[in-house]
């Protein structure tokens, strides 16, 4: 189990570092290499997202608050203290993401299930009329523009790298974490919660634990993508925002170790080709979701691994 | 030696029914007890109470000379109480070897490590192995939790409280919904642990061939109170126990 278990993480990494790794390499237009990098991005969040929901079983509709919190904090620096302050907005948007998620998560852990969820929405929509409503602080429904990576970091491809670097080094974490004697406690707490108590563990302490990781994990996405848009806009502390990682993690498999990214490239891909031809991308984006949550519940990757171990054990019939 | 377990005058009540009443007892350093009583008896509240899962209205338990009574359940079982559930209790996705393996990595703290894979921690892995071997689980070890046979997976949960190394284990119902064989298995197992493992043990029970057989000292529960306490023995004669428990067709 432990050694497939490998395997299958191993063609992921071949694929994810040599599609991403090359692609600045042939020929691709700054629009393309915008869209990988949107990817990148939002797999990574949908892989954090995943984190919580998938692995430990909080569903979180408010992850949207550390993914705006981790942009507002690189796009304020920039703002009132220069270019310059780039990367320690970064710093600060990982530090204040640990603060609040320590202080948000005590509160809200004590709660299970649909209650949790519905904190979550509460505390990222407080945060959203915040900064839409505080028009000098946070530049409001104009948001903030003109926010561009410092030095050689200017420059898109390096810019690319960089965040192809950031995010390989998070989904790596990530994946030791899952491996790891957290992530398997992580996994036992979703699947048996009393039985963690009886085991000598708490599962608040747990829960908080992997809120905070999470909540760092997508300030840094946030962060990144400031760099990468060269703006930021109050949509990405919006409950949209927080529901577009969970469609992005559902329609890849919640239960598939890299299934959100997979969820996140494909609908990013979808938005972009179909949005070019209808405004109605968003009706399409449903359907595809009714479809897969009927049907094909264990999302793309999941479906894609059940199939083809049916393919499998029908060959061997044959053979036998 | 002072006892492991003394529970003083325990009282508890859901609303207005007593569920556990006056309840005393002390459970000796090595025992091998029975608990024993109909449906509703109280026994699995008893449970509950002794490891922190609800709180007694009133009474204390001490536990190694340290007073337990109001502690949280995970409190409780990091200072040695193990328990296995009547209704099994396991984590159905993940391997075997990881229900157990995650029971160690409790007992030797280091369920908190974030980087390093579960299978590197040698002396949780080996651990894992060992009480499924003596499980007879081994084989196994790789498959997922739900796959194996329900009799197969009580003893995984036992497994599961084994991986504490508890110095009090408590079982609920160990061969409920066993076919004969399974059970008797089952009875010589725990028997094989509890010399194996040196084991205070304390089972509830209703397969009465389980809990003559095997218990040095049996505790008959009724209406919450303890009705009589001895050996397999002295229970079986006791005309009270007969009358309210085991019937005239155990004469």
């Amino acid at each position: 189990m432990a050694d497939t278990g490998r395997y299958k993480d191993l063609t992921f990494w071949v694929l994810l570092l040599l599609i991403f790794g090359l692609l600045p390499l042939v020929k691709t237009s700054s629009y393309q290499l915008m869209l990988a990098n949107h990817i990148l991005i939002w797999g990574m969040f949908a892989l954090a997202f995943n984190m919580l929901f998938g692995v430990t079983g909080m569903l979180s509709f408010g992850q949207a608050l550390y993914y705006g919190l981790g942009a507002y904090s690189v796009g304020m620096m920039v703002k009132y203290l220069g270019q310059s302050w780039f990367l320690p907005g970064i710093g600060l948007g990982l530090l204040l993401a640990a603060l609040l998620s320590v202080l948000v998560g005590l509160l809200i852990i004590r709660v299970s299930g649909v209650f949790f969820t519905v904190l979550t929405l509460a505390f990222g929509q407080l945060a959203w009329q915040i900064t839409f409503r505080w028009y000098h602080f946070t530049g409001g429904d104009d948001g903030i523009q003109g926010i561009i990576p410092p030095g050689i970091l200017s420059d898109r491809t390096v810019y690319y790298y960089f965040t192809f670097a950031v995010v390989v080094m998070s989904i790596w974490f990530m994946r030791r974490l899952a491996r790891s004697p957290l992530g398997l406690t992580l996994r036992c707490i979703r699947q048996n919660p009393e039985r963690v108590h009886f085991l000598g563990r708490s599962v608040r302490l747990n829960q908080l634990g992997i809120y905070m990781i999470s909540s760092i994990l997508s300030a840094l996405a946030g962060s990144l993508m400031a760099g990468v848009d060269y703006s930021i806009h109050t949509n990405m502390l919006y409950w949209t925002t927080s529901g577009e990682v969970i469609l992005m993690s559902v329609l890849g498999g919640i239960g598939q170790s890299f299934g959100p990214f997979i969820g996140a490239a494909v609908i990013i891909i979808i938005e972009d080709v179909v949005g070019a031809r209808t405004e109605y991308w968003s009706l399409i984006i449903g359907i595809i979701m009714m479809v897969m949550v009927i049907l094909f519940p264990r999302g793309l990757v999941g479906e894609f691994r059940a199939l083809r171990s049916r393919l499998r054990s029908l060959t061997v019939q044959k053979r036998g | 030696m002072d006892p492991v377990l003394i529970l003083d005058g325990l009282e508890k009540a859901f609303g207005g029914l007593q569920v556990t009443s006056a309840m005393s007892f002390s459970v000796e350093q090595g025992q091998l007890s029975a608990i024993i009583g109909p449906n509703g008896a109280g026994k699995t509240t008893l449970f509950n109470q002794i490891t922190g899962y609800l709180k007694p209205d009133r009474g204390r338990i001490t536990f190694y000379g340290e007073e337990i009574t109001g502690l949280t359940t995970e409190q409780i079982v990091a200072r040695g109480m193990g328990r296995a559930f009547q209704i099994t209790s396991i984590f159905p996705e993940e391997t075997v070897l990881d229900n157990v393996r995650v029971a160690c990595l409790s007992r030797l703290n280091q369920t908190r490590r974030p980087l390093k894979a579960v299978s590197n921690f040698k002396e949780a892995t080996d651990k894992a192995y060992a009480i499924l071997e003596s499980l007879g689980l081994k084989n196994h070890s790789d498959r997922l939790a739900f796959e194996l046979a329900h009799g197969d997976q009580k003893l995984l949960d036992i497994g599961m409280a084994l991986g504490l190394e508890p110095k009090l284990l408590l079982l609920d119902e160990p061969t409920s919904g066993m076919s004969p064989e399974e059970r008797q298995l089952t009875r010589d197992l725990i028997k094989k642990l509890w010399k194996e493992f040196n084991l205070t043990m304390m089972f509830i029970e209703h397969d009465m061939d389980t809990v003559f057989g095997i218990a040095q000292v049996v505790r008959v529960l009724h209406q919450g109170r303890l009705l009589a306490e001895g050996t397999p023995d002295e229970i079986h004669n006791n005309p009270e126990v007969i009358s309210a428990y085991l019937g005239e067709d155990l004469q």
